[in-house]
């Protein structure tokens, strides 16, 4: 199945996490292709932040590889993650709001010229790329040097995607891209998803929404407290027995009988008490 | 972030960026506030001093001076403050620097460009030992650096009693003379420029220090990519390590700045007086950080200028030395500028709010 899709872009291999006696992963394996967007689900707590951390450099793996392109890598900081083409768009969008538009795109990658003291950042340059990536999706940002915090949710969002996109992210990790956005402003961010899937980048899209993730999604790795249970491909499964396995359909299994129970007592009680004067 | 998105609708993004007039893009710099401050000042004095020999020739340079060497310590200390953090110690650091540099050539009998470098030298560990302690810790700089303000003066006075008998080392101006790095920390510079003015001397190097190094430290924080770095270590330092900022090198760097300076500052003190004094450089770590808070920086960082920073110095200098040449008793200063800092930092509050809301 695999050979058919050439070589996988990143590999997770049976990887761990442990944070002092708390198992944070356990056994994870993933893996995406060039061209697809996979889908990492689960439940609060899952594990899903602790899992793009450790691919993005932020943790260090205790057990278990990462390959990139079939090669294994060590990543230990955030920039060595970067600086191999994995890009990751946080949660909290690693956007500082008192900094312009432009700073927040190039910072830590800012376009220079000159060396040591005599080195400047270009920012014509800077500010025509921002505003020009910018209109790319939609956004018109007719003065990239007003401050990221005079934005809105949607926008930030799309410049954070923007800016991993332009900066030659071979993978594109979003972790939650669409949970704090209305409904109009997660479409678009969706539709720049599949823009990027269509420009062979692998995308690892990491939500607990189900329905935003289904229409976007090739795959699904599902994740709960710590653990994998397993990877499907779209064609394999439905909506729903994603979101049932999501949520341990198994514990959902047993509240639905259990509330069973409860009413079967109820009517049995009240049975009994309307037979009782009989 | 997301209350106040609330009930604007669906419009589209475009509508939402609305031109700003020349006007309002200058109410957005940090540095308006100190500016405007400097010319209300600048008013004030003109004024009520005109007649004192304030604004003469050497009038002028006296109060630069004063401001010069605080503008020397307050140009690093706003890059620190708007990387996010303080330094309390470059006090305590003049005074250990300043004796670093007259005991090995007083006692000791080295040249005096061996002491100067061997102070730099120390600042630069002192620096970076605040710096590693803070970013390896993640313990808040202001505790960091109180403790280093202790244990630095402390060690200032006991080393020098050990090492002298006495809290005062001196006869540093004739060991100066024929040195060759000295005058780059004393004395006076285009003196042709006065040569009809018999009063004057010359520039005093402390006064082109600071234009140079607020100039430097401009170029450094808005035109360098390490000036971005400085910005977003301050503003959201996880947000900066994520995209790859080493905030934990700019951060180091920026404490050994600070300490560079107060050496700078100590230099220039001990060569121009000729002798060192265990308590130099008292309180100057808050003074500091008043110009800069004037200046416009945020106290939380992320956001802030060294031009204001260099204001912020000039305000302070000016109203030291005005008060002095109007004859008001000088008790009244310390209130002025109390008052000054609570009126800069409920602007910059304000200021901040006006460039961050969602408009």
């Amino acid at each position: 199945m695999a050979a058919d899709r050439g070589t996988a872009l990143i590999e997770v291999q049976s990887i761990s996490k442990f944070f002092g006696s708390v198992i944070a992963l356990k056994d994870i394996s993933m893996i995406c292709y060039p061209g697809e967007v996979m889908c990492l689900l689960g439940d609060n707590g899952a594990g899903k932040s602790t899992l793009i951390k450790t691919l993005s450099g932020v943790h260090i793996p205790d057990e278990g590889r990462i390959l990139l392109e079939g090669e294994p890598v060590d990543f230990n900081s955030p920039r060595d993650a970067l600086d191999r083409g994995i890009a990751t768009v946080f949660q909290d969008l690693a956007m500082v709001s008192l900094m312009s538009v432009t700073r927040n795109f190039f910072m830590g990658r800012e376009p220079a010229v000159g060396r040591g003291l005599l080195q400047r950042i270009r920012f014509g340059l800077a500010n025509n790329t921002a505003r020009e990536e910018m209109k790319k999706i939609g956004i018109d940002v007719r003065d990239p040097s007003q401050a990221v915090g005079t934005l809105s949710g949607g926008e930030r969002q799309c410049l954070a995607i923007a800016r991993a996109v332009y900066f030659g992210a071979k993978v594109l990790i979003l972790d939650e891209p669409t949970s704090a956005l209305g409904v109009k402003q997660a479409g678009v961010v969706l539709r720049y998803v599949a823009q990027a899937k269509a420009r062979g980048l692998g995308v690892i899209f990491i939500t607990h929404n189900v329905h935003h993730a289904y229409p976007v999604a090739d795959r699904f790795t599902i994740l709960n407290r710590g653990r994998s249970l397993g990877t499907f491909e779209k064609s394999d499964v439905s909506r729903e027995e994603v979101l049932s396995m999501m949520a341990g359909g198994q514990e959902l299994d047993e509240l639905t009988s259990e509330l069973e129970e409860f009413q079967r007592a109820d009517t049995a009680g009240a049975a009994a008490a309307s037979g009782a004067p009989h | 972030m997301t209350d106040t998105e609330k009930g604007k609708g669906p419009v589209t993004p475009d509508e939402r960026v609305r031109d700003v007039s020349i006007v309002k893009k200058l109410l957005n710099r940090p540095e308006l506030g100190a500016m405007a401050g400097t010319i209300l000042v600048f008013v004030f004095f003109g004024l009520v001093a005109s007649n004192s020999g304030m604004f003469s020739a050497k009038g002028i340079l006296i109060f630069l001076e004063v401001s010069a060497q605080l503008g020397i310590l307050a140009a690093f200390a706003s890059l620190l403050m708007i990387a996010g953090e303080f330094d309390l110690s470059v006090g305590s650091m003049i005074g250990f620097a300043g004796m670093a540099i007259a005991i090995p050539s007083a006692i000791f009998g080295l040249p005096i460009w061996v002491s100067i470098i061997f102070a730099f030298a120390l600042a630069v560990l002192v620096g970076y030992i605040n710096g590693l302690i803070v970013v390896r810790t993640g313990l808040p700089s202001f505790i960091v650096t109180l403790a280093g303000l202790f244990i630095l003066r402390g060690l200032t006075i006991g080393m020098t009693r050990l090492i002298t008998g006495r809290t005062q080392v001196s006869g540093l101006k004739q060991l100066a003379e024929n040195d060759w790095l000295a005058p780059l920390f004393a004395g006076d510079a285009f003196g042709f420029l006065f040569a009809d003015n018999p009063g004057v001397n010359g520039i005093p190097v402390s006064i082109i220090w600071w234009v140079f190094l607020t100039a430097l430290v401009t170029w450094v924080l808005l035109r360098t990519p390490f000036g971005n770095w400085i910005f977003a270590s301050g503003g959201d330092k996880l947000a900066a390590r994520n995209v790859g900022v080493p905030v934990e090198k700019v951060k180091i760097l920026l404490f050994v700045g600070t300490a560079c300076a107060a050496t700078l500052f100590a230099a220039i003190q001990v060569l121009d007086a000729g002798s060192a004094d265990t308590n130099r450089g008292l309180l100057k770590e808050f003074e500091a950080i008043i110009a800069v808070v004037i200046g416009g920086t945020l106290l939380t960082g992320g956001y802030g200028s060294a031009i204001g920073a260099a204001f912020g110095a000039l305000i302070f200098g000016t109203v030291q030395m005005g008060i002095f040449f109007t004859g008001v008793n000088t008790d009244w200063f310390k209130v002025f500028v109390g008052v000054m800092m609570l009126i800069a930092v409920l602007f910059n509050n304000y200021v901040r709010k006006k460039v961050t809301e969602a408009r």
